[in-house]
């Protein structure tokens, strides 16, 4: 199958404070410490937006900022594409969307006149960070949100990398789930927010943290576990997190082959190198 | 060079005109309309809606009865009409199970389960029912999950979720995923279900209009929300293919506003040049075109500035909302569908109920159904967000 450059990975969930901050955690030369993140996240948005907006949005969008500015090239304007500033290309993959959003939208509508907020009503679009991000980057490039419940990961990067390789361009996947409020978090466990953004490019280029090959057929096998305990923890619980045997072996910039759980009784192998 | 198009196999429709294809034909034929006053639950709003009868009788038993939704009883519905699930049967016989994929688009998939849930709160704890079951109703990927099983198909599955342009973007990710080697045929759709999220939600944007919707109309003043299902199977055109064909699409993002459209329509007109780009068809081959329309002053307002730049006030134009109401997640497929009938019928639809086209607007918007042979057709689709999402499809001559 057609390769593709990993030429950057933003990262943000308790103890993974970005990507350089991560690296020694997913080579497995630190154990994984579940540390709380930072307060300040998708500082893109203008400060008065950043208020408004939910943890759902910023946790997104923080991942996709980080990604961008770390591939330095991405975020030259491209002369004469008319597409705005980027041209990059985005899949946002979340298994429920916002859900804090949801839950104030279920409670208004319990409650005399059913005063549902516009502005929930608006941010409740499982597309609402493309939204926001394409608003805050001008960037008019086509945007994919989707959902595969626990297998969103590995959906994810397939359609990225089908979306790259069909209009060979750069596109930036973006992985992000967080914990449901009560009482939906009874009925749906997400152990803690995570988010990972990789910006992935058809044309291999020398200047990337690695390579990766999609194995287009079903594996049949079980998909990775992770050894660190914390880790192992994360991907479990989160199924953003799903993606994180990939992100570890993009960190040991080793040649393996990794199996990502894509689903009840599927999973994804992706060849990496560096 | 023009991208490998690929051909609609087998295609069904669900929606207020009735089950199955044959029930959308008549009615755009005929003129009817499948709107009516609101008397969802009780939402008790003054709107118009388009609904599909009889969703509360039928649930969904055996295996799949933990996908039992309002939002998977009506794909269930929309899979059982037009011998669609042994079309894909047999598809599945040629290709493999695990050879076919699974895009479906949805806005709100089934979020009704979950309003409900949210009225039975425990009192004390304010827990939700022991019954309701998040994963197999309310969860987005849901409704492609409930297709997949029901279809028998384990490839490449996924919910598709950009608000109203969710299912035509199935057609593209379908597309893309058969490109890229990762499936070998598509089943793509569209399914969204009446919910009190989307009609208090519209409502509270002060875009629901308490009459029977007019697209391009000088009086327009808000949409009607509807609820369908629509699927379509598939696979690589052949030589000489006389099935409808989708030959181009284009996607685009406003970067503009969460809910506004640009009001040059500078996102839709990317996406419908993109589609063309890809088909490599000129403005002046398309024959028609199927508008988003969904009649709130703003939207049809940009589209229309976006259709004038693509294609100037000649080519025949329509909103079919008038009959459907906007379908959401939906849309996209039930009006890429609407154009395949459309182009294997050489009709083009008029916009019900629209009486005085709006002077401030050019584009060549039909009023009354017409006549004549169809080669060429493209389907708009746009949503919250800035999401866009043109498909050009297109029949040989007979």
């Amino acid at each position: 199958m057609n390769p593709l450059a990993v030429e950057a990975v933003g990262l943000m969930a308790p103890g993974l404070a970005g990507w350089p901050a991560s690296q020694a955690v997913l080579a497995g030369q630190r154990p994984h410490a579940a540390e709380p993140m930072p307060a300040t996240m998708a500082t893109l948005l203008p400060a008065n937006e950043r208020r408004r907006v939910t943890a759902t949005i910023k946790l997104a969008l923080q991942a996709a900022q980080e990604a961008m500015a770390q591939a330095a090239l991405a975020l030259d304007p491209s002369p004469g594409n008319g597409r705005g500033e980027l041209s990059v290309r985005t899949v946002f993959a979340s298994s429920g969307g916002d859900s804090e959003i949801l839950d104030k939208i279920c409670v208004a509508l319990t409650q005399p006149d059913r005063p549902v907020s516009p502005t929930h009503f608006h941010q409740s679009v499982h597309n609402t960070p493309a939204g926001y991000w394409s608003i805050a980057t001008g960037c008019m490039q086509p945007s994919l949100s989707l959902s595969a419940y626990d297998g969103s990961f590995a959906a994810g990067l397939r359609e990225a990398a089908a979306l790259a390789w069909a209009d060979q361009a750069r596109v930036l996947l973006i992985a992000y789930d967080l914990p449901p409020p009560f009482p939906l978090a009874e009925r749906r466990q997400i152990i803690a927010p995570f988010a990972a953004a990789l910006l992935l490019n058809p044309a291999t280029t020398a200047n990337r943290l690695a390579l990766l090959r999609l194995d287009p057929g079903a594996s049949g096998q079980p998909a990775d576990r992770l050894d660190d305990a914390g880790l192992e923890r994360l991907r479990a619980g989160n199924p953003a997190a799903r993606g994180l045997p990939l992100l570890c072996a993009i960190a040991r910039r080793a040649t393996r082959r990794v199996i990502l759980f894509a689903g009840t009784s599927a999973t994804l192998r992706v060849a990496v190198e560096p | 060079m023009a991208i490998k198009p690929l051909a609609i196999a087998a295609c069904t429709l669900t929606n207020a005109l009735g089950r199955g294809l044959a029930a959308s034909l008549r009615a755009l034929r005929e003129g009817e309309s499948g709107l009516r006053p609101c008397d969802f639950e009780d939402a008790e709003l003054n709107t118009w809606i388009g609904q599909v009868a009889g969703l509360d009788q039928e649930p969904l038993r055996g295996e799949l009865a933990p996908f039992d939704c309002r939002n998977n009883r009506l794909a269930r519905l929309g899979l059982e009409q037009d011998g669609f699930g042994a079309a894909v049967r047999q598809a599945r016989d040629r290709y493999g199970a695990d050879r076919i994929g699974v895009f479906i688009g949805t806005s709100t998939s089934g979020i009704g389960a979950t309003e409900h849930a949210y009225r039975q709160r425990d009192p004390i704890t304010g827990s939700l029912p022991a019954t309701f079951d998040y994963q197999h109703t309310h969860n987005v990927f849901s409704v492609a999950d409930f297709t997949r099983r029901w279809l028998g198909l384990t490839g490449v599955a996924f919910a598709i979720s950009t608000a109203c342009s969710s299912s035509a973007k199935a057609f593209a990710s379908a597309w893309r995923q058969m490109r890229g080697g990762l499936c070998d045929a598509a089943v793509v759709g569209g399914v969204d279900s009446l919910c009190l999220t989307t009609l208090h939600g519209f409502n509270a944007l002060g875009l629901i209009s308490a009459r029977p919707c007019r697209p391009w109309d000088v009086d327009r003043d808000g949409l009607n929300i509807g609820e369908a299902a629509g699927f379509a199977l598939l696979e690589w055109a052949k030589p000489n293919d006389d099935r409808v064909l989708l030959l181009g699409y284009g996607e685009s993002s406003d970067a503009y506003h969460m809910t506004a459209a640009h009001p040059e329509g500078a996102g839709a007109a990317l996406a419908m040049q993109e589609a063309l780009a890809r088909a490599e068809i000129l403005p002046a081959q398309v024959d028609y075109i199927n508008l988003h329309g969904t009649a709130t002053p703003l939207n049809d307002a940009a589209e229309d500035r976006a259709v004038l730049r693509v294609f100037g006030p000649a080519t025949p134009c329509s909103s079919t909302k008038g009959w459907t109401g906007h379908t959401l997640g939906a849309a996209g497929v039930t009006e890429a569908v609407f154009v395949a009938l459309c182009l294997e019928q050489d009709l083009i639809p008029g916009t019900l109920n629209t009486r005085r086209r709006d002077p401030r607007l050019g584009a060549g918007v039909v009023l009354e159904n017409r006549e004549r042979p169809l080669r060429l057709a493209l389907s708009n689709s746009f949503g919250f967000g800035g999401t866009n999402c043109s498909l050009l499809l297109g029949r040989r001559r007979r």
